[in-house]
């Protein structure tokens, strides 16, 4: 979805009834929609960059829609783990607006690192939802290609993809692609907890001394499997980036709105040779680190019960039911939609086959190693062993 | 022919700036490689001439060079990082072995990382501690990486052009004690027809016991030999210069005709690549063996005080102490 052209009719327009400053201080956030659902028109940021977005009616149900069909498809996810088809499953449960309103912000040239949960921004870059299950049920180690969907694989190791992300984003600049409109932008991911890492800080000083195109968004959403975020911060995570030379902006990142609005703004000013931004998504995790995990352990119902209210999809539905954006037959359509595809997906990975053994030594290496070449072959031996044996 | 006499330090650096000027995305990247040319100057002048878009003063920080160095690769760029020493290599281990070694095998082919990842390694040299160590069998355990060290200017100049010319991720070891050492370099050599960088080589033919060495230590095997012949004993040298993955069917040729291996490095010996070397004669030459396959090698130690390395380095004396043991069993 683009956002809006600004010679679209007119009809597309809400006149939203307020607008308001916001300040610096702790917790101020960007917002556009509040947990009730109400428009605010505009918001101007600490550097009086004014936040506002200017969508179609059709574009506003496009993103109503991607939210459902994210939290479906994750849903879906786990409930396959549960049922041991997948291995794991990190949710991204709570966090779809942070991921759909970043994914809906990115440009078709623009190019995105994410962590291992950025399941929602996977769907907004064209990646059929069912790769990543592939990784998590263990028949491969993410299918698709990279530099097709501007997507790079998913990384494990928290914080280590914001240096893969500055390290493309210089290669951007060398090339020459940033100054225009039509200029290149990069997004890294992260979570709160991996901005402890020595990576994502290295990645903070290289991306600032190197002025790379480069948005660095990280979804705070408040735990680190069970370590809150005090254990990792001091300060508001937005803040840190002043350390680093460049600026820094909370969105709330249960807004899809906000989340839009604050990322094209950074990778606008990213894609104009304008340099790095830290943007600190402020949202929730509803669910568990991974299938594995039990957060009773650590956290405390009313807590969770206090993030509901604020719930991205929620607040979207009220907007569009308030506005008279979308009607109900529009919103059974849309689960009837995340039914279907929720089904296809559970199919689809019912029969994914399993990878055949000898799989185990292709793509070591590019030009290949005599090494592997002698144990493929040993092992191929010693597998037609058995053939014709009962075991 | 332009054939020159220069140090392997000197061949280094021509055979950099042959890769600068043959391929637009080579770039080099590192700590003080840009107007210092780095601590060993072996990226002397070329910044000057390339610019500081192709030779890239980075900020202080390992893991920062490899990680970028990771997005460069994915963008199209040919990155060569220089890490200052070898010491100073662990805080970018994480990004080497995760990242690095395995983004090709994890994107199943999709992802190529052409990265040389220049390391000067090595004691002798009379330093600090945290700058004379030996690594490489850390990188040569990791599946994904290829690992390779240089002996001589000629391979110098050769090698590095190679590894940059790979696909595949290549940590480039360089014997830094050997860096002022003189030798013939031929520099209009065409690369497609060098001897191959994946490729063992015989250094010096013998018929009576083979020492198998890389990086500094074959010069130190080569004067053993020479000491040898003297007391009438014909020793072969092989210059293992591939690591992972080894090339030892020139090795198993030589054991079979001598019967007797000594393999040399500066690395401690507990699970070095000596003991890999040793496994793999015995697996394939058993029954031409008279001793078994012995090691010269660093002690478990962590390296020790400059005052007293050559007393940990493996020197000419240990390395026919070896050779003497093989013949007395």
């Amino acid at each position: 979805m683009a956002k809006g052209d600004p010679g679209a009719p007119a009809r597309g327009r809400r006149a939203a009834p307020r607008s308001r400053k916001a300040t610096t201080g702790d917790p101020e956030l960007v917002q556009l929609l509040t947990p009730e659902g109400e428009r605010i028109e505009s918001v101007t940021g600490p550097d009086g960059t004014e936040y506002r977005v200017d969508f179609t009616d059709e574009e506003y149900r496009g993103l109503y829609r991607d939210l459902v069909l994210v939290r479906k498809l994750d849903a879906e996810a786990t409930a396959l783990q549960r049922q041991g088809e997948l291995g794991i499953w990190a949710s991204l449960l709570g966090q779809e607006a942070a991921q759909v309103g970043s994914g809906r912000a990115l440009r078709t040239q623009d190019m995105a690192f994410p962590t291992y949960r950025e399941h929602g921004v996977l769907y907004c870059r064209g990646i059929d939802p069912i790769m990543p299950l592939g990784l998590f049920r263990g028949v491969d180690q993410g299918g698709w290609d990279p530099n097709e969907f501007k997507f790079n694989m998913y990384t494990i190791v928290i914080g280590a993809q914001t240096l893969h992300a500055t390290g493309y984003a210089m290669g951007v600049a060398m090339d020459g692609k940033t100054g225009t409109d039509d200029g290149e932008a990069v997004i890294a991911y992260f979570g709160d907890g991996a901005t402890s890492q020595g990576d994502v800080n290295e990645a903070f000083v290289w991306a600032g001394v190197f002025n790379s195109p480069l948005v660095f968004f990280c979804q705070n959403n408040q735990y680190a499997i069970s370590e809150p975020l005090e254990r990792q911060t001091r300060i508001p995570l937005y803040r840190r980036a002043a350390g680093f030379g460049f600026p820094g902006i909370r969105v709330d990142g249960n807004d899809v709105l906000a989340t839009y609005a604050v990322t094209r703004h950074a990778l606008d000013t990213a894609r104009h040779g304008q340099g790095p931004s830290l943007i600190e998504a402020y949202t929730y995790r509803m669910g568990a680190h991974t299938t594995s995990d039990d957060p009773t352990r650590y956290r405390i119902a009313s807590e969770v019960e206090a993030w509901q209210a604020k719930d991205p999809i929620a607040r979207m539905k009220s907007f569009l039911e308030r506005e008279k954006i979308a009607d109900a037959a529009f919103f059974t359509e849309v689960d009837e939609q995340a039914r279907r595809e929720a089904v296809d997906l559970r199919e689809r990975v019912l029969a994914m086959p399993n990878p055949e053994p000898d799989t185990i030594f292709d793509h070591v290496y590019p030009n290949g190693s005599p090494l592997l070449d002698q144990q493929r072959e040993q092992f191929s031996r010693y597998l037609e062993s058995f053939e014709g044996s009962v075991h | 022919m332009a054939t020159e006499t220069l140090t392997l330090g000197k061949a280094l650096n021509a055979g950099l700036r042959r890769a600068l000027e043959n391929d637009p995305k080579v770039v080099i990247m590192g700590e003080d490689v840009g107007k210092l040319g780095g601590v060993f100057r072996i990226t002397d002048g070329l910044q000057k001439d390339f610019g500081d878009q192709r030779v890239i003063d980075t900020p202080l920080a390992e893991s920062g060079i490899i990680g970028t160095a990771v997005g460069l690769a994915i963008r199209g760029y040919r990155p060569v990082c220089e890490i200052q020493f070898d010491g100073f290599v662990y805080p970018a281990y994480d990004q080497i072995v995760s990242q690095v070694a395995k983004m090709h095998y994890r994107s199943r082919g999709k992802l190529n990382i052409p990265m040389v990842i220049r390391i000067p390694f090595g004691g002798g040299i009379g330093a600090v501690e945290h700058h004379s160590e030996s690594p490489e069998a850390y990188f040569a355990h990791t599946a994904g990486l290829k690992v390779v060290s240089c002996a001589n200017p000629q391979d110098a100049y050769v090698m590095i052009q190679q590894a940059i010319a790979s696909d595949d991720p290549i940590v480039f070891l360089e014997p830094k004690r050997r860096y002022w050492e003189k030798g013939t370099v031929d520099l209009d050599a065409p690369l497609s027809e060098a001897y191959p960088l994946h490729a063992s080589r015989v250094a010096r033919a013998g018929t009576d016991a083979t020492l198998l060495a890389y990086g500094p230590m074959v010069r130190t095997c080569l004067d053993a030999a020479t000491a040898a012949a003297e007391d009438g004993r014909n020793l072969e040298v092989i210059d293992l210069r591939t690591l992972s993955p080894l090339d030892l069917g020139v090795v198993y040729e030589s054991v079979r005709r001598t019967g007797r291996a000594v393999v040399v490095h500066e690395a401690p010996s507990n699970l070095g690549m000596g003991a890999e070397v040793a496994a793999r004669i015995t697996e394939e030459c058993f029954y031409s063996l008279e001793s078994p396959v012995l090691r010269v090698a660093g002690f478990d130690t962590p390296y020790p005080a400059a005052r007293v390395e050559e007393e940990y380095l493996p020197d000419l004396d240990r390395v026919l102490d070896a050779v003497d043991r093989t013949f007395g069993w």
